[in-house]
């Protein structure tokens, strides 16, 4: 584990780059990574899929694969990828700030 | 996040303890970004088969890991009882069908394709198969399609 400093506050991130403190999280640390990570610009459907991620993950204590982000952020699995082409399972994390899934679907 | 990497799955078996593990491992690597392709063969065609797709069975003869004596493993109604008791623990644990988990494939850009010797075999059009089947390919157009990929025999 290490700390980065990014859009102007300091995160604490593990070997891969998600965040491990959820609360450290701003929409701006969220724009700050997808410009890094070849995403932006961030969407309406970007950030509903974000807010979705996080509030799952504090509900239930688990970020969610994609197949439960389908059920729940009002998006499709084709308008998932599309949105984060090079991989939903990861990205999505990674800009929400919560762990990397844990879930195979 | 590795654009270049690639995963090639070749099922070559039909039971539904044989056709999870693929499509789990495309899924997978689709959701880490990483390019995933199937190419379904002999038994694997069965996962495809629209006939065949939601009656897959897990076979409890001559398989050492279910703990029945092969004399009742074989009685009649074993292999059903077996196939009832798994799909009902995968439907606890929210496990998709096999039918849904190609459909979440296909819409996650994974590259479904079916052998056209196994085809030709079986008997088999294209019209027989389920949609999300891009092409029927030939074992060298598979060799083709799968340069630079990792390739998983299953």
């Amino acid at each position: 584990m290490s700390s980065r400093t990014i859009a102007g506050a300091v995160i604490d991130v593990d070997a891969e780059g998600f965040m491990t403190q959820s609360t450290q999280w701003t929409p701006e640390i969220a724009i700050a990574l997808s410009n890094e990570l070849g995403i932006a610009p961030l969407t309406d459907a970007h950030w509903r899929v974000l807010t979705f991620a996080r509030d799952d993950t504090a509900k239930h204590g688990q970020s969610p694969g994609p197949r439960r982000i389908v059920a729940g952020a009002g998006v499709t699995m084709k308008e998932l990828y599309a949105l984060f082409p090079k991989g939903p399972g990861k990205l999505v994390a990674r800009l929400a700030g919560v762990p990397k899934p844990k879930s195979c679907l | 996040m590795t654009p270049d990497r690639k995963l090639a799955i070749i099922c070559s078996k039909g039971s539904l303890d044989m056709a999870y593990p693929g499509l789990i491992l495309a899924n997978a690597a689709r959701m880490a970004g990483v390019d995933a392709m199937l190419f379904f063969t002999f038994w694997g065609l069965d996962i495809v088969n629209k006939a065949k797709v939601e009656r897959l069975h897990i076979s409890p003869l001559g398989n050492p890991s279910m703990p029945i004596p092969a004399m009742i493993a074989g009685l009649p109604g074993m292999e059903a009882m077996a196939t009832r008791m798994m799909v009902k623990e995968m439907d606890r644990l929210e496990i998709p069908h096999v039918a849904e988990m190609l459909d979440i494939l296909d819409q996650a850009g994974a590259e479904l394709y079916a052998c056209q010797m196994a085809m030709d075999m079986f008997k088999l059009e294209k019209s027989d198969l389920v949609p999300q089947v891009k092409e029927v390919i030939s074992a060298m157009d598979f060799i083709d399609k799968s340069e630079g990929a990792q390739v998983i025999f299953i």
